[in-house]
């Protein structure tokens, strides 16, 4: 009887008189099915983390210079006669004084300077002597001196940047080969350089200005910083979490536990989607021709940029709320509905706090999105050049010009000055390191929420 | 002595608690259940048997409108508490469920602490004035669940960390926390080892005292020791209804009797 049934089945006999310990041959097809996803997986893993250790190096490579910045202190007697000719030290008749006299100066001072400490400046003529101080420097003391006219007179010590050749000498990027064919840089001033460099004239050292500094013009990129990139990317990402969050988990609530399923929220359901997927350039557009043409909020403002960023990641955050919303199993909600619980309560005590570490990933995503967005900016007017800092966020900051760091990153990859592609690099830097801010911001609010039991 | 109860439980029993008409269900194109007919009784434990699949705890659900949140569930026909439509425009469910508490089929505690499990139900409903009250029903219900003395000292560790079965009884306790006038029990012990099921069955004996509880169960064993009223139910219609000793002892209905002696389910 059992032989019947076991010998109607063709694998019966085989089965049962074949050892356990060695596999037959199905079991080694299977598994060597097995060995073979798993050797996929591990080279897909590998190509994705060797890629991304290329583009971080590469930015890094590129970019940590960035942070260094080489500077030229000297000290510099502040001529009276040639600062304030009238002599009444008063602010109109200092003014009339521009960086061109606080230009001859510094070049005057320098020359000086170097006498002073022994320094041979050799085949270095005068001229090529003055282009190693920044054009900025004149600037910055100019300001100095007209805030506070009692400095006349005094000699004083000045610190100002190194032109953007000399530094890239320091950082490597200009060399006496490259120095020949460039009629910015002679051979002789980089070898005044190093001199210079050893009387501690020219000292390498850590780059705040890179982080506070306005964007600077093309003559000067060693003065360029992020500074308003950075408020202006803050702002932004503030406006847009408290825009972004409030409407996008009501809007998710409301259709997922709420809305009637019917014609009408299948129609929503779609165009959420597709909203989702739409280019991102178009909401720039969307957002000059509402906030700017229609509304008139102010061009270039983080809170129009916030806005059009609200528009663009809405959608992404919406979808991954609703997917969060509906992970929460439906017993849950039965449970709490069998207890009496309304659909309000069940929705504030139950589903959300479940749904809310998946609500803030999919939100972190979408800022993190935002915070990488360049197109809409651009048409919005955020590459404007900004020479001033917008004011605290409570007194109306938000309403003035300011840019973004993807927009500054863009704009600086797009100037001449190899000075500036480095700066592009620093700038992507920061963002990174925004986003990782971001990030653990979100981990830690999700270790908060994410009570297991 | 013991035909003196017996007599005493059908005058106490009269009154009627819920009354259903001509319920039928329709999920979808399904016709799920088919015109059923039933009194259930105050103080009067009333048991759903009937194969899988025959509509026990869709009826169950009708009860207490939890059928509402099944978007594709359609429920006609009357039924009436003390005397009120359930389904009258002006009823409001959540009202309805806070005198008419369930304990699922499957045990579904919140992802919260076991007292905060327990405490739910009496907060949103105002039952109580303060913490010590508060407290108070909680460890009541954890003891009349038979939970207590297996949790009191990890009150505020999670719900879902407990076994099944223990899972089961604390959603037991959360139910009758709120001190429903009906509970509805749906196969409240399939999860339970026979001692915790033993302390059940003696709960609902007591909760026969001040409320009406409906129970579906498999064991027909249980529906006999703990249910006044058994209702047998097949392929979604009522095909009987009386007195749990008549319909054990001598069913009127064949296919009662087949499911009874085990030949069909
Ligand atoms: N949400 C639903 N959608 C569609 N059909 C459903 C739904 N719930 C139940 N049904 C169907 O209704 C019928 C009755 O189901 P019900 O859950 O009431 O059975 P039951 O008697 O409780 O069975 P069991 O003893 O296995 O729990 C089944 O055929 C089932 O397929
Ligand atoms: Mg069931």
């Amino acid at each position: 009887m059992t032989d019947a049934t076991a010998g109607g089945m063709s694998a019966g006999p085989d089965r049962r008189s074949a050892s356990l310990l060695t596999a037959d041959p199905l079991m080694r097809r299977r598994n060597a099915a097995e060995t073979r996803f798993r050797l996929y997986g591990v080279a897909a893993i590998m190509i994705s983390l060797s890629m991304l250790f290329i583009m971080l190096w590469t930015i890094f490579s590129d970019g940590v210079s960035a942070f260094r910045q080489t500077s030229l202190t000297m000290a510099v007697t502040l001529d009276a006669e040639r600062l304030d000719p009238q002599g009444n030290r008063a602010r109109d008749d200092m003014m009339k004084v521009t960086t061109i006299g606080y230009t001859n100066l510094l070049n005057d001072a320098l020359k000086s300077y170097m006498e002073a400490r022994g320094i041979d400046t050799g085949e270095v003529s005068d001229r090529e002597l003055s282009a190693f101080i920044s054009r900025d420097t004149p600037a910055q003391l100019r300001n100095q001196v007209i805030a506070n006219p009692d400095m006349l007179g005094q000699t004083i010590e000045v610190k100002g940047f190194a032109t953007g050749r000399i530094d890239g000498y320091f950082k490597g990027r200009v060399t006496r080969e490259t120095a020949q064919v460039d009629t910015n840089i002679s051979v002789a001033q980089l070898e005044l350089a190093d001199q210079m460099r050893e009387a501690g004239i020219l000292t390498v050292g850590f780059n705040w200005k890179f982080l506070t500094n306005t964007d600077a013009s093309d003559q000067r990129p060693e003065a360029a910083g992020l500074g308003i990139a950075i408020i202006g990317s803050a702002y932004m990402m503030l406006l847009v979490a408290v825009f972004v969050l409030p409407i996008g988990v009501a809007a998710s609530i409301y259709l997922e536990e709420f809305a009637p399923k019917n014609r009408w929220t299948d129609l929503i359901e779609v165009n959420i989607s597709n909203l989702a997927a739409v280019p991102s350039i178009v909401y720039g557009i969307l957002g000059l021709a509402i906030f700017i043409n229609f509304a008139k909020f102010p061009q270039s403002s983080p809170l129009v940029g916030a806005l059009v960023l609200t528009l663009m990641t809405l959608p992404t955050i919406i979808i991954a709320t609703r997917a969060a919303i509906r992970a929460v199993p439906p017993s849950i909600r039965d449970a709490a509905l069998g207890i009496g619980a309304s659909k309000m309560q069940t929705v504030f005590h139950h589903v959300l706090p479940l749904a809310a570490p998946g609500i803030l990933t999919g939100t972190i995503l979408g800022l993190a999105s935002a915070l990488g967005e360049t197109a809409p900016l651009l048409l919005i007017g955020m590459v404007a050049f900004v020479a001033n800092y917008p004011s605290g966020p409570l007194e109306g900051g938000m309403l003035e010009p300011a840019t973004a760091l993807p927009v500054q990153v863009y704009s600086w990859a797009s100037r001449s000055d190899p000075a500036f592609i480095e700066r592009s690099s620093g700038a992507i830097i920061v963002l990174l390191a925004f986003l990782l801010v971001m990030n653990i911001i979100a981990i830690v609010l999700r270790r908060r929420f994410e009570r297991r039991w | 002595m013991n035909d003196m109860r017996i007599v005493e439980r059908a005058v106490e029993t009269r009154n009627i608690k819920i009354s259903a008409r001509g319920v039928q269900v329709h999920y979808g194109d399904k016709h799920a259940l088919r015109d059923v007919d039933v009194d259930i009784l105050d103080n009067t434990v009333t048991a759903f048997i009937g194969p899988s699949g025959c509509g026990k705890s869709t009826f169950l659900r009708c009860l207490n409108r939890m059928n509402d949140t099944v978007a594709v569930a359609k429920v006609s026909g009357t039924i009436l508490l003390d005397g009120e439509d359930i389904y009258d425009r002006r009823v409001d469910p959540v009202q309805l469920r806070a005198k008419v508490g369930m304990v699922f089929q499957k045990p579904n505690p919140f992802p919260k602490s076991i007292y905060d499990n327990v405490a739910y139900g009496p907060r949103i409903h105002g039952l109580t004035r303060n913490k010590a009250e508060l407290d108070e029903v909680v460890e009541a219900s954890l003891r009349k669940a038979a939970l207590w003395n297996e949790v009191k000292d990890r009150l505020q560790e999670g719900g879902t960390g407990l076994s099944g079965g223990q899972q089961q009884r604390l959603c037991i306790a959360r139910a009758i926390a709120t001190s429903p006038e009906v509970l509805l029990m749906d196969e409240p012990c399939s999860a339970l080892d026979p001692i915790a099921t033993a302390q059940v069955e003696e709960l609902i004996d007591e909760l026969r005292a001040s409320f009406s509880v409906v129970i579906v169960t498999h064991s027909m064993q249980q529906a006999a020791r703990v249910s006044q009223r058994t209702a047998f139910f097949h392929l979604g219609n009522l095909v009987e209804y009386g007195e749990t000793g008549a319909i054990f002892t001598k069913p009127s209905d064949p296919r009662t009797e087949s499911y009874i002696t085990g030949r069909i389910g």
